[in-house]
């Protein structure tokens, strides 16, 4: 081989010797935007609400309630948005998913059944959306506006928009309503959905695969990678994910209601963009969309304690989401 | 004699020092065709892109109608009356032939709303007055291949245009379209347009130009009417005498006996593949010639799964596969470097070690998790071995250089351990030194008992490397020859002109 043993890779060698100082330089301020803004975003409401309790232990744990349902559908949507396809049925899915579990319940068919109903109906979503999506190969926008409407339709249908009353207190606890010790148990949803995701997309062929599906389709499926399969894959994740979104609503709630995750497609977008992952494909990161997603729930939280109303707080959540990704921003236009 | 509408004197360019374009002069009468020919790397695309305003002379001087004028931008160039049309066409596939030739200058009414009439009237006049039978309501999206460039033409003619550039306008045209096209040249010439015809098409340019420049590594080496000069003078002066001492040929001792380890029988692939056969033996690097459009990528499209395969059969090791995906081509032991490494190599937005690994994920498991570890001792190795220059593995692949980059598309098939490597012009866009260390690489692998088809443009790289090369035009293979049988160029040239 043309090693030529000597002349190679002077510069690699030397730079593999960075001086801390070179390695602070190639630090890229702008991959950890998120960070910076969620630290800055709590330490401005610590100052200025700290008489008004933000930063007491109940509130923040108020916020990671508030915000699991977010994370966790953000933690799958990073994956579909990291192959640079965007899923739109997430919220409907969230509805229809508390109330087929809340239904079993009610049937008798017991925990287990509860829990099969609202993860099958994610599960079935999730890959009538990856079909339609890789076989009939209609794009990914068009194929979840349509499925938002009709799973929406349907969550509306199957009771005639009347909420179900789930009584069955174990599910209750399990998902949303319950607390070990002072932890909430939807806290713990998050941390474990992150991890596993967060591996799954860093540690595994099947995250790095999703990621070159992304970057360059065409590139990706002459190196061999089935990019079909794996973008059908990304769906039903998403499916899967949002139908455990639905029984966590349900679980909180006490019942499955069609108004659930009603525009949370929107806001878990937010987050998963905010977090860093491109729009494009090709770059995600599931930690970071957690974070964009506790950022978004904490504004929220300060919002209301500062005593704004909705629709002030919308306009100042718009443009903290804008201004973040601007700075977020690689190729600024001059 | 007559004041020639453009000339172009004394041009010369330099890029990072090395001179590319050495006083160059260039003349272009009223109403004539003038070919443009030159290997790759010969100087034509940068003289072109100086004239259009891409790029600025360092040295030399243009005069349009006798008069200097000073070429910084597209904008300047169009005002001096010259228009370049596209290979790759600039036209709206969605709107209507009258709508593209309009883009941007619509025929408005005072408040600004287009009048569409007087868009399709200008538009049908120009047609007729080129004698063009295009109807200016069509939708371009639904016209042939012939028709957006004879439409693209059109357009630059109503922006005054009077000097149009074509490079290569006949590589994605079929006999009639081509046949078309010609005619409309012809008009174009009665009308006192003129052209700079680029190709590599022999038969073309004498059939269609009036005078060829020839240029050779930046140095104009001759200008003549087509009428007096043979083609066997042209294809001399485009090879020259003295080949770069990198690509001298060595014979390789191989046996050519047994089984091939891939051959392909009768293979046929949409419209460019129409009966392509050939053998590949083990150890032995086989190089495919043919023009652009040849059908010699498309070729290996098929081969290799991507595009569909609709005849013949395709044996590795003697057993017959069915390759439907780049899956089953890689499982059956192949490996594809193609041709455009942006587009279908690389994941540019990702690290060089990302991209060298993307090939072999599924070998490189500790459980269910990926070995970093192991990766980054491959990415290295790799890195190593074929002399890529990176700060490190981690670096994003698109800030590398194109020959780097194209080393990286290497490694990420050689980490894969293939037997057969298809090579699809590896040495595009690629410096001569790197190109020379390409080179060599598949030498070496050969002589590690890989088995290389070699598919490029640039001869003199074909020759150096190959034992056999066969020659592909219009779909099927009409020659092939051995390496010791041919003792210069002209040969190959001749037998890729489909002579």
């Amino acid at each position: 081989m043309p090693s030529k043993d000597i002349k190679m890779n002077d510069s690699f060698n030397l730079q593999n010797n960075l001086s801390p100082a070179k390695r602070l330089k190639a630090f890229d301020w702008r991959n950890y935007i998120v960070y910076i803004a969620f630290v800055g975003v709590i330490i401005y409401f610590s100052i200025t609400l700290h008489d008004e309790g933000f930063l007491t232990t109940s509130n923040l744990l108020n916020i990671a309630r508030q915000t699991a349902m977010i994370s966790i559908m953000g933690v799958a949507m990073t994956f579909v948005i990291s192959t640079g396809e965007i899923d739109l049925s997430v919220g409907s899915i969230t509805a229809l998913a508390s109330l087929t579990a809340a239904l079993a319940l009610q049937a008798g068919l017991g925990l287990f059944g509860g829990i099969a109903a609202g993860l099958g109906t994610g599960l079935a979503i999730g890959i009538i959306n990856g079909l339609l999506i890789t076989k009939v190969a209609i794009p990914s926008f068009l194929v979840t506006l349509g499925m938002m409407g009709i799973v929406k339709g349907l969550a509306m249908w199957i009771t005639d928009t009347a909420p179900v009353p789930i009584v069955h207190s174990t599910f209750n606890f399990l998902f949303g309503s319950g607390d070990i010790g002072s932890i909430p148990i939807l806290l713990i949803w998050t941390l474990i959905i992150t991890i596993i995701g967060h591996i799954i997309l860093k540690k595994t062929a099947f995250g790095r695969q999703t990621l070159a599906t992304g970057g360059n389709e065409m590139a990706a499926k002459f190196s061999g990678v089935k990019t079909s399969k794996i973008k059908f894959l990304v769906f039903v994740g998403s499916g899967l994910m949002a139908g455990f979104a639905g029984m966590l609503y349900a679980g909180r709630m006490h019942a499955g209601r069609y108004t659930f995750g009603e525009g949370d497609e929107l806001s878990v977008i937010a987050a998963v963009i905010l977090g860093g992952t491109s729009l494009f494909g090709g770059v995600g990161t599931v930690i970071g969309t957690v974070i964009g997603s506790l950022m978004i729930g904490t504004i929220n939280n300060g919002l209301i304690i500062m005593g704004l109303d909705v629709s002030q707080q919308m306009i100042v959540k718009g443009l903290i989401i804008i201004l973040a990704v601007a700075f977020g921003r690689k190729t600024l236009k001059k | 004699m007559e004041q020639p509408l453009l000339s172009m004197e004394g041009i010369s360019k330099s890029f990072n020092g090395i001179k590319v374009l050495d006083s160059v002069s260039f003349s272009l009468r009223k109403g004539e065709v003038h070919a443009l020919m030159g290997g790759n790397g010969a100087g034509k695309s940068t003289l072109m892109k100086i004239l259009t305003g891409v790029y600025q002379a360092d040295e030399g001087e243009i005069f349009i109608e006798g008069k200097k004028v000073s070429i910084n931008d597209t904008e300047d160039a169009k005002r001096n009356y010259i228009s370049m049309i596209f290979q790759e066409f600039s036209l709206v596939p969605t709107l209507t032939v009258a709508q593209n030739i309009f883009l941007t200058r619509e025929p408005k009414n005072a408040i600004g709303i287009l009048n569409d009439k007087e868009c399709i009237a200008k538009t049908k006049e120009l047609l007729k007055e080129l004698e063009v039978d295009i109807n200016p309501t069509d939708i371009i999206g639904n016209l042939g291949v012939g028709y957006w460039q004879m439409t693209e033409i059109a357009k630059a003619l109503s922006q005054n245009a009077k000097i149009l550039i074509m490079d290569e306008p006949t590589s994605s045209l079929t006999k009639k379209e081509t046949e078309i096209l010609f005619n409309f040249i012809n008009k174009l010439k009665k009308k006192g347009i003129s052209i700079i015809y680029i190709s590599h098409r022999m038969d073309e340019i004498f059939q269609i130009c009036d005078r060829i420049t020839i240029l050779r590594d930046g140095k104009k080496i001759a200008t003549e009417s087509c009428d007096e000069i043979t083609m066997e003078t042209v294809i001399q002066h485009i090879v020259g005498a003295d080949l770069d001492k990198a690509f001298e040929w060595k014979e390789r001792f191989y046996s050519i006996e047994g089984t091939p380890i891939l051959e392909v029988k009768n293979l046929s692939s949409g419209t460019k593949v129409r009966d392509i056969s050939f053998r590949l033996y083990p150890g032995e690097i086989l190089g495919v010639a043919g023009l652009m459009g040849s059908g010699r990528s498309e070729m290996v499209r098929a081969i290799f799964g991507i595009d569909p395969i609709d005849g013949g059969e395709i044996f590795v090791k003697g057993k017959k596969h069915t390759i439907k995906s780049p899956t089953d081509a890689i499982a059956a032991g192949l490996a594809l470097i193609p041709e455009d490494r942006r587009m279908q190599g690389l994941i540019l937005q990702h690290s060089v070690k990302e991209n060298i690994i993307l090939p072999i994920l599924s070998k490189i498991k500790k459980g269910v998790f990926l070995d970093e570890r192991k990766a980054n001792k491959i990415a290295e190795q790799f890195v190593e071995r074929l002399n890529i220059k990176t700060d490190d593995i981690f670096k994003t692949a698109g800030l590398l250089s194109g020959g780097n980059q194209q080393k990286i598309v290497l490694a990420k098939w050689l980490a894969n351990n293939p037997d057969i490597l298809i090579l699809d012009e590896p040495t595009i866009g690629v410096d001569i030194a790197a190109k020379t260390e390409i080179i060599d690489i598949i030498r070496e692998l050969a002589d590690s008992g890989k088995s290389i088809l070699v598919i490029s443009s640039e001869l003199p790289e074909l020759l150096a490397v190959s034992d056999r090369i066969i020659v592909v035009h219009e779909g099927r293979v009409v020659k092939e020859l051995k390496r010791k049988e041919i003792d210069s160029e002209e040969v190959l040239q001749h037998a890729i002109q489909g002579y």
